[in-house]
């Protein structure tokens, strides 16, 4: 089994005939069930027409009701993409996955605050992961966004990370030691994200088929530390942790926007020590988290 | 991205909230001129750089005469002025602003900015105004007084008045300091800033049994450098000598640079795996010269420039090179680092560590090459090969 997706899961692509989402839905069908998973795609302007053969709504409500989708992915470019991901929202979509990168701080303020909102009055709440993610993967059957599909292998071993190379990087390793991944998941480097380490740590928790997590956090914010008192108290799995950006100079942007740091307690040393400190083994130095894992299987 | 003082002041004029009066200048004689232009009797000259703490260094002086403004100006106009936030080398100064002297009663602090964990916006402010505000959360938790904003709502008059009424804004002043921090906020959201901070926020002494007004004594903004395409007039702000110039020319190529103290220099593609990468330098006992990230659409353009930009750090005496192929496939990053090794006849080592899509055929590349390039599986096994022949 899996986290969040798996084989039988049915996608709608919204910016599906962008550039990137062109790309990366092309290879995303190639993977695995990949064929019978994405269904449909979005494009106002297009609707009637099909591209791999997937057909084009006006909406992602429309894409809904005719597919029966209820995941779908965003590579609708910066300005529009916050308005993407309300519009999957409001058409009461499971997941939304956001791979757009750059998209207005203000934006995810307030898309995020109106998805409160509608939950709050009774609607139905939409997962959202990302934005500024690679997207999700459960190996050999289902891959949702922008990472390599070649360098995973099925298994029983859980990935979330920030950022895409360095889940890329977790995911390898696994691999090369012969071991895999029941889902691999990248949560995004923006300030104001969706599901968070601690959601996703959650699941992996109640995933009958995840043995063990790999959770790698950057320097910046509250949410590594959160996810590992969590785990403290409920996570029944071993937990290897890593965090990138012991090097980072204080108050300087190292590309991801949420990869700042501006107190003490969110450099990557506390983090580490609190992650040490709520039972999870540490490492400092990133070649040796797969290893490190296997040690503990 | 950050902007002057002054600017800062421009923008909180614009919405409303009330600042002393003041004249941005570059030159001694401007200063002097300002000041007559101001009249009155009393002025502070304070140095414009985007670096706090410029109290402390020396760079903001009150003048009791336009003589002493001549004076100071000319004592802090091209300073390099340190402060904690500059780096040991400090920040010439180049620009001064000249303003008329207020009469402080009380100073109190108060800024916007994002908060991660509730996804809202945190308006803060405390009684102690004028101090560094890191330190008073250290040392005095207690007196910052925090509301956080739905930005759907808006801050409302109940939590202005809880931020008047924590810092202790006297009665007759209240109405005041309530409608400074409703146009802060409103200044913070329309603006894209990632930070509006004004430390201190001063009360005045009032004159004839009137309450004092509430102006902001100094302006600190943040801008969310996503949101800069739809901010034209903030753009119009950004002063590139306060930049870093090599960070300035890598952002043309679209690279993220940042430059550090080390002499490792490094490229990688994706933050984090960046991050990462600098860390295990610092692990096998060297220091990273600089963040580099190419991104996921490095060309042989891109990888050129990257070197050059890190060559021009006389301190580099080697690089790594990290890539992890997903959709940048290796063979084109190995023909971008061979080409781009020719065209600045790289006199240093170069430790290469290639993986994913295409390794086979990139690691072909470099080894096919006829450059000493110093190939390694693991980025251990890379910072351990830079760290030897550098050492």
């Amino acid at each position: 089994m899996s986290i969040l997706i798996n084989k039988n899961t049915k996608v709608i692509t919204q910016g599906i005939t962008g550039k990137t989402g062109q790309f990366h839905t092309e290879k995303c069908i190639e993977y695995a069930n990949g064929k019978n998973c994405f269904v449909a795609g979005v494009n106002p302007k297009k609707a009637g027409e099909k591209i791999f053969d997937v057909p084009i709504f006006a909406s992602v409500k429309d894409a809904k009701a005719a597919s029966g989708a209820t995941v779908s992915v965003i590579y609708v470019p910066p300005a529009g993409a916050a308005d993407a991901i309300w519009e999957a929202c409001e058409a009461d979509i499971d997941l939304a996955i956001c791979i757009t990168e750059g998209i207005p701080v203000r934006d995810m303020l307030i898309v995020r605050n109106k998805m409160k909102q509608k939950v709050a009055r009774g609607g139905k709440e939409t997962l959202l992961l990302g934005p500024n993610c690679p997207g999700l993967i459960t190996p050999e059957e289902i891959k949702i966004g922008i990472m390599p599909g070649h360098i995973h292998r099925k298994g029983r071993i859980g990935v979330v990370s920030r950022s895409g190379t360095l889940t890329y990087e977790a995911v390898a390793q696994v691999t090369e030691l012969g071991l895999g991944q029941s889902s691999a998941i990248g949560i995004g480097g923006d300030p104001i994200n969706g599901l968070k380490h601690i959601d996703i740590m959650r699941m992996f928790n109640d995933d009958p088929d995840t043995d063990a997590v790999i959770m790698i956090g950057e320097i910046g914010g509250p949410d590594e530390a959160e996810a590992a008192r969590w785990c403290k108290d409920h996570m029944k799995k071993p937990v290897v942790g890593f965090i990138a950006g012991v090097t980072a100079p204080a108050g300087k942007r190292m590309g991801h926007a949420g990869a700042l740091i501006s107190g003490g307690a969110d450099t990557a040393e506390a983090k580490l020590a609190i992650m040490e400190e709520c039972g999870f083994t540490v490492t400092r130095n990133p070649s040796e988290m797969g290893k490190l894992l296997k040690s503990l299987l | 991205m950050k902007i002057h003082e002054y600017q800062g002041k421009e923008i909180l004029r614009k919405f409303g909230v009330a600042t002393p009066r003041g004249i941005p200048c570059f030159s001694v004689d401007e200063a002097v001129k300002a000041a007559e232009q101001l009249g009155g009797k009393i002025w502070v000259v304070k140095a414009q750089i985007h670096a706090g703490g410029r109290g402390k260094g020396g760079g903001v002086k009150l003048a009791r005469s336009l003589d002493e403004v001549r004076q100071h100006a000319g004592s802090i106009l091209g300073m390099q002025l340190k402060t904690h936030q500059t780096g040991p080398a400090g920040q010439q100064v180049r620009r001064l602003l000249i303003e008329d002297g207020a009469d402080i009663k009380k100073e109190y602090y108060v800024a916007a900015l994002t908060d991660r964990a509730t996804q809202q916006v945190a308006m803060m402010a405390s009684s102690e105004g004028g101090m560094d505000i890191e330190e008073v959360a250290h040392q005095t938790p207690e007196k910052i007084i925090k509301v956080f904003v739905d930005p759907l709502v808006g801050l409302s008059d109940a939590q202005a008045k809880q931020l008047a009424d924590g810092i202790g804004v006297p009665a007759d002043s209240q109405a005041k300091a309530i409608d400074t921090f409703k146009k802060l906020y409103i200044c913070y959201m329309e603006t894209d800033a990632s930070l509006a901070e004004i430390n201190p926020l001063i009360l005045e002494a009032g004159v004839d049994g009137k309450a004092g007004n509430i102006k902001a004594l100094d302006a600190k903004f943040n801008f969310d450098s996503n949101a800069l395409y739809r901010q034209p007039e903030i753009v119009a702000y950004r002063d590139f000598d306060e930049e870093d110039a090599d960070e300035v020319e890598a952002s043309k190529f679209d690279l993220a640079y940042i430059s550090l103290d080390g002499n490792i220099g490094c490229l990688v593609n994706g933050a984090g795996l960046a991050m990462a990468t600098m860390d295990t330098i610092k692990l096998f006992g060297a220091e990273p010269a600089n963040f580099l990230d190419v991104g996921g659409g490095a060309t042989t353009e891109k990888v050129t420039e990257a070197f050059k930009i890190m060559l021009k750090n006389p301190k580099v005496k080697g690089i790594l090179v990290n890539i992890f192929g997903g959709i940048m496939k290796c063979d084109t990053i190995a023909s971008g680092i061979v080409s781009a090794a020719r065209e600045v006849h790289l006199s240093v080592p170069l430790v290469v560590r290639m993986k994913g899509t295409n390794e086979d055929l990139g690691k072909k590349i470099l080894a096919e090459s006829g450059l000493p390039i110093i190939a390694a599986d693991t980025m251990a096994d890379a910072a351990t090969k830079i760290v030897a022949a550098v050492n």
